[in-house]
């Protein structure tokens, strides 16, 4: 069984004037199919306003589909009764650390989640602990957040979820606001989550560098899915991507102006160490 | 510059009184704030002294901590003892002009200003041995019975923590906008009051925008790790009485009805 299955799925913005008539209505996902199988690294790609947001709150039941309809781990959102269990199963990290963090320690950040959902109190403390130590994060459980580091921070925003014991984690841009140093720590985070606990991993970003391990990856544009694929698949086609106003990790990109200048190198090549492979071949 | 600020004064110590229950120590400050304006009379004075400097003594907090306290009212308790000194009618001592002091003047102004500066150090106490964290649980728990005549005690405590958790945030902010309107020639230190209040408007708004967004953002993320008001809600650091609690609640009761017990029959009898 499938852990998101989105069908048909349409979001639209509607403006209004002052009077309450529509003013402009801006459809921020145009009949999305998505269907993503338990245990999963999918990565979401798309430019500024291209919908990749909207779709993500849709997972976590924080914005309602206008048609179509969007099953989490077989059920409904659209359902009032599904509301708590759709986010208990789908727990979402947001971009700014700050904004997200709710406690002023950081263990007690990390508990709210199942204070919410009612866990006994030593339950809390086994799920706080454990989650902390996923994100090795356990050795700052009396520090403020406010003496943390952006990709720490992120990382208790991680273990706060967590928490929830949630089957799948979908991250809108965790790394946007990090310095390079934290968005590796937060990437590490994330994978192992996925290796280690068997999470459904669904990272919503605009880094290319970051989305080369993906099992799946998803490119929107203007509210549509417009590739679909293995990262092979998807940076094989630097043109398209080119289109859709997006960047390709530079190791493809290099792969790519030499095979244009007349080398003889396949396309889709993500890894630094792949590249020196195939030159090396050549060379010899 | 403006990172320097402290709020919630927290003295960390490993004392009787900081690991008292922060209700217990809600009420005591309470009861101790008023038996010092009920009391009357050298006696009961002696008896808050010696409380006072004997729960100093156990809370391992540096007696100059609680004295900081004191430097912001300064100006407050010369006013409070020049008003009481010089306005009180009574037995003429010293008489200069219009001004006169009174034996009652005298003795007022320095009740008055006992009274605020064991105001001040009293709640001290209970500010440095007790985390921001732990007053608004107390507080919260506290008050439960409240909420009962529908008063939203859970949102009012869930409100304060989240405050306490953004003012240095929010502070913060304020500081890296005034440097970027400093950088573009705002002026924030040179002017008279009007002109100084006009060059608070350019830092004030983006500062606004900014808490909407934050509050914005807040809300939907507490919403998506599933927060739905106190209902149903367990908690991960309960608060239990035990054996210390209960001894506090005897030693301060003991303590208010014994300053009672001064006011009354002392005031009535011995005097």
């Amino acid at each position: 069984m499938s852990i998101i299955e989105a069908k048909q799925l349409v979001h639209e913005y509607i403006r209004r004037d002052e009077e309450g008539n529509v003013e402009s209505i801006q459809t921020a996902l145009d009949h999305v199919d998505l269907h993503v199988e338990p245990g999963q690294f999918i990565a979401i790609l798309g430019h500024n306003g291209s919908g990749k947001s909207t779709l993500a709150k849709h997972i976590n039941a924080l914005l309602m589909p206008n048609e179509g309809t969007l099953y989490v781990d077989g059920k409904d959102t659209k359902d009032e009764k599904n509301i708590w269990d759709v986010r208990q199963t789908a727990g979402m990290v947001f971009q700014n650390p700050d904004n997200q963090i709710i406690a002023s320690v950081v263990e007690e950040d990390v508990g709210f989640g199942p204070e919410n959902i009612g866990v006994p109190t030593e339950e809390i403390w086994q799920r706080v602990e454990k989650s902390l130590r996923s994100v090795g994060m356990w050795e700052y459980r009396a520090h403020s957040p406010n003496k943390l580091s952006g990709g720490q921070k992120q990382r208790v925003a991680i273990a706060g979820v967590m928490a929830m014991q949630p089957k799948c984690i979908v991250l809108d841009e965790p790394t946007a606001m990090l310095d390079p140093c934290g968005r590796k720590e937060v990437l590490r985070a994330v994978h192992e989550l996925n290796r280690k606990c068997g999470v459904t991993i669904i990272l919503i970003t605009h880094y290319m560098e970051e989305v080369v391990d993906a099992d799946q990856i998803f490119v929107m544009d203007e509210g549509h899915i417009v590739m679909q694929g293995t990262p092979k698949k998807i940076f094989s086609d630097v043109e398209q991507l080119k289109k859709y106003r997006l960047d390709v990790p530079q190791i493809t990109l290099l792969a790519y102006e030499l095979k244009k200048e007349g080398l003889p190198i396949p396309d889709g090549i993500l890894t630094r160490e792949e590249l020196v492979k195939i030159l090396e071949q050549q060379v010899k | 510059m403006l990172k320097d600020i402290t709020l919630g004064q927290y003295y960390p110590a490993k004392s009787v009184i900081h690991q008292l229950d922060p209700r217990v120590k809600l009420f005591g400050t309470m009861l101790f704030i008023i038996s010092l304006f009920s009391f009357r009379g050298i006696p009961a004075f002696v008896l808050a002294t010696i409380f006072l400097i004997w729960v100093i003594h156990i809370s391992k907090v540096p007696f100059s901590y609680m004295v900081k306290g004191l430097k912001s009212i300064v100006v407050l308790m010369i006013i409070t003892g020049l008003f009481n000194l010089f306005l009180t009618p009574g037995e003429v001592l010293v008489k200069f002009g219009i001004f006169k002091i009174t034996y009652e003047g005298i003795s007022s102004a320095v009740l008055m200003v006992v009274r605020l500066m064991y105001l001040i150090i009293g709640t001290s106490v209970m500010t440095l041995t007790t985390t921001p964290n732990q007053l608004t649980d107390g507080l919260e728990k506290a008050l439960m019975p409240f909420s009962k005549i529908k008063l939203p005690v859970h949102e009012i405590a869930m409100m304060m923590s989240i405050a306490l958790r953004f003012i240095p945030i929010l502070i913060e902010e304020t500081d890296k906008i005034m440097k970027a309107q400093m950088a573009r020639g705002a002026d924030f230190e040179n002017g008279n009051l009007l002109k100084k209040a006009k060059a608070m408007v350019p830092l004030l708004v983006p500062l606004f925008v900014s808490a909407f967004r934050r509050a914005n953002d807040l809300a939907m993320a507490m919403e998506a790790r599933c927060y739905h008001g106190g209902s149903g809600r367990t908690k991960m650091k309960p608060l239990h009485y035990d054996k210390t609690d209960k001894i506090a609640y005897v030693t301060l009761i003991s303590y208010f009805a014994l300053m009672l017990v001064l006011r009354f029959v002392w005031v009535k009898y011995i005097v």
